[in-house]
């Protein structure tokens, strides 16, 4: 992908950062093939992430995974300059982020972006009310307001009812609930997610995962996500970049991870990964012949049927509806456009952007393969019964 | 025995001199400089004094209750503030507490600042600590001493003394409280661009303020410690009784006003220690 750096939302350039005494050193050092951990035994200095570019879309779920240590959380506080990096740039919106004095940091905080943590980092003593409030008072906006703007994120989120409460009061689920609603109250283009779930039991992973597709689909917000979970990732990323050792290792969409993982360690990982409950209907489809039923005549459907040997016809409407299926009798001389016409098939159909796990089951217990079609209804492809199998099949490897 | 390497005579003449001159010339300046505080002292003093026996009985009572919501508290400080006007101490209570209260409140005020500087700054840090460590185990009589050749007996050496005595505690704490503050919050709160100040005024002194009423207790119960020591050079109350016990050998009076002062201290500890608690409770920083 060759973007110009105003067409993302977030771009990272070559960031490198280096903790210890004397940062610039171990980068010299890095640079000439010395490894991170004779690095470290030489000059003390932690390699902390390494010459990482990565580009996040508007409106986009980018999420990067990578195991403890990995350098994903020192990563996504650059796009706040919550930490500086040793060397690269960081663009938000195509504005240099290092560029700016600290006045203009603080308004970018307050206005741009807001973050939400691992272990909440709520004030514990204020209320919920409050705390869901802090961004907009930190601004200076008036009391009032302040506790408008709340409350509505407070029923955005679910705690209604809540907002008198104080954090320490509250289950590690509400709690997030309310780191997720104070992010949202200062209506940021971008959302950085330090590990927002990863404390919580899985139930409520799942459903706070959940809540959080629901709310971009109408907020779309721009939204960084770190997760150490590939499940996780896949589930809720537009597209995953892998951090291994403070390096990016692969960025792609779920699919491209799950099905062209760029490396063994890579390769590990998705191995362990229930397919079926990631990949969509759209990954195993087949492209299968069709034919538009206003274009119907004998002769071509003669002539479509002995080319392919076909054992069904996806039969189409001019705006691209599947219109039913024609299954061509054994009898040649009853292939007939009339024929097609009168004993046009309904089968029922899977939604492209349905997950294989929850519609295999209709393909499987088809002798023929099921349409799928995309949102508007039109006709994408179809799915045989032997690439359900097989997509059920690889995932239990 | 050690080698005499040098003459540590002329030494000792040095800063004797420089004393004396620091006596002659700038001892009036000093004095001025030092007033403020005098008539603080003698503002809460002769407010003691000339408030009524009852409704200071009464107002240390409802603190009393106010601060730990027991009434068990609140009755026995009634009743230990009673017993001490039976024993014919209340002049003296009033006047020990007068100064006490006036070491604690400019403690305060000088301490929090310091401990909050110092939390922030590693460099003064290590320069202030050394100078509490001195200002803690330096017999007081040592700086007493100067004290008095420079502002002559009477309060001023004295609530100088008590608060040299009764202000490291508080900034040690204070610097302590500071530094614990939860260091997510604090980025939670730095990543929605609060400024140094509001992170300040906002977070980091509100959720430091149980450790921080930690020093104020200790700094209150110092302050009571240095009360006989302050009363030999002129500070009056509970402590110049217990001197006076001494000097003439009785030891009933040293004994009831050692009491008093006793009486004093638990009363102030007790008040201040459940007030703490309760903030704790308040900022519902116990799970954390």
């Amino acid at each position: 992908m060759n973007m110009t750096v105003a067409e993302y939302k977030v771009q990272i350039s070559n960031v490198s950062k280096v903790f210890g005494p004397k940062p610039m050193e171990a980068l010299k050092l890095i640079k000439s093939g010395t490894s991170k951990e004779e690095i470290q035994k030489k000059t003390g200095n932690i390699v902390g992430v390494y010459d990482v570019s990565l580009g996040v879309l508007p409106g986009e779920i980018f999420v990067i995974m990578g195991l403890s240590g990995s350098g994903k959380s020192t990563l996504i506080r650059h796009v706040n300059r919550l930490i500086e990096p040793t060397s690269g740039n960081i663009f938000v919106d195509g504005v240099d982020v290092m560029r700016m004095s600290n006045d203009e940091l603080r308004e970018f905080r307050r206005h741009r972006l807001s973050m939400v943590f691992q272990r909440f980092g709520l004030l514990p003593h204020r209320q919920v009310l409050d705390n869901v409030a802090y961004g907009l008072s930190v601004r200076g906006l008036a009391r009032k307001q302040c506790e408008e703007r709340a409350q509505h994120w407070i029923e955005q989120v679910g705690l209604l009812g809540f907002e008198n409460c104080y954090p320490s009061e509250l289950s590690g689920g509400m709690q997030q609930r309310v780191g997720l609603a104070r992010a949202l109250a200062t209506d940021p283009d971008i959302l950085l997610m330090d590990e927002a779930f990863s404390a919580l039991d899985p139930l409520i992973r799942n459903d706070m995962q959940q809540q959080l597709l629901e709310l971009q689909r109408t907020l779309h917000k721009t939204i960084l996500f770190i997760t150490h979970d590939l499940e996780e990732a896949l589930r809720l990323g537009d597209r995953i970049a892998i951090l291994k050792d403070g390096e990016v290792k692969q960025i792609g969409t779920p699919e491209q991870i799950l099905l062209k993982p760029a490396d063994k360690y890579i390769e590990r990982f998705v191995r362990d990964v229930n397919r079926a409950r990631i990949l969509t209907a759209g990954s195993i489809m087949d492209a299968v012949p069709t034919m538009k039923v206003s274009e119907l005549t004998t002769k071509s459907l003669r002539e479509k049927i002995n080319a392919n040997e076909l054992k069904l016809v996806y039969m189409l409407e001019d705006d691209g509806r599947l219109a039913g299926v024609f299954i061509p009798p054994n009898t040649k001389s009853e292939i007939t456009a009339a024929a097609a016409k009168r004993n046009l098939c309904k089968l029922p159909h899977i939604d492209v952007d349905a997950v294989i796990e929850e519609v295999a089951i209709l393909a499987l217990n088809s002798s023929v393969p099921i349409p799928v079609v995309c949102e508007n209804g039109k006709f994408k492809g179809a799915i045989s019964q032997s690439a359900a199998m097989s997509a059920l099949v690889r995932s239990k490897v | 025995m050690f080698p005499d390497l040098m003459d540590s005579q002329n030494i000792r003449i040095a800063i004797d001199n420089a004393v004396d001159y620091m006596v002659i010339n700038w001892g009036d300046t000093l004095e001025a400089l030092a007033s403020p505080l005098l008539q603080f002292l003698n503002i809460i003093e002769r407010g003691l004094l000339t408030t009524p026996w009852w409704l200071i009985i009464f107002v240390l009572g409802a603190l009393a209750y106010l601060s730990s919501r027991k009434w068990t508290l609140s009755a026995g400080v009634m009743a230990m503030m009673f017993l001490l006007g039976l024993l014919d101490l209340w002049e003296d209570t009033m006047k020990t507490m007068a100064l006490m209260l006036a070491a604690t409140l400019t403690s305060i005020v000088i301490g929090m600042p310091i401990g909050i500087l110092a939390s922030h700054s590693k460099s003064l840090r290590s320069i202030i600590l050394p100078v509490l460590d001195v200002m803690q185990t330096m017999p007081s009589f040592v700086y007493l001493i100067p004290g008095v050749m420079l502002f002559g007996p009477g309060k001023i050496p004295a609530i100088l003394a008590t608060i040299i005595y009764a202000v490291p505690p508080l900034i040690r704490l204070t610097d302590l409280g500071i530094r614990l503050v939860d260091k997510q919050v604090i980025e939670a709160v730095e990543a929605f661009g609060a400024s140094d100040r509001q992170i300040l005024l906002g977070v980091r002194i509100p959720l430091a303020m149980p450790t921080i009423m930690a020093g104020i207790n200790q700094t209150t119960m110092m302050a009571l410690a240095m009360v006989v020591i302050a009363s030999m050079i002129g500070a009056g109350g509970l402590g110049y009784q217990v001197l006076q016990g001494i000097g003439r050998l009785e030891v009933s009076r040293g004994l009831l006003a050692g009491l008093g002062i006793v009486a004093l201290a638990i009363i102030f500890d007790r008040i201040t220690q459940a007030y703490g608690r309760r903030l704790q409770q308040h900022l519902h920083l116990e799970d954390k």
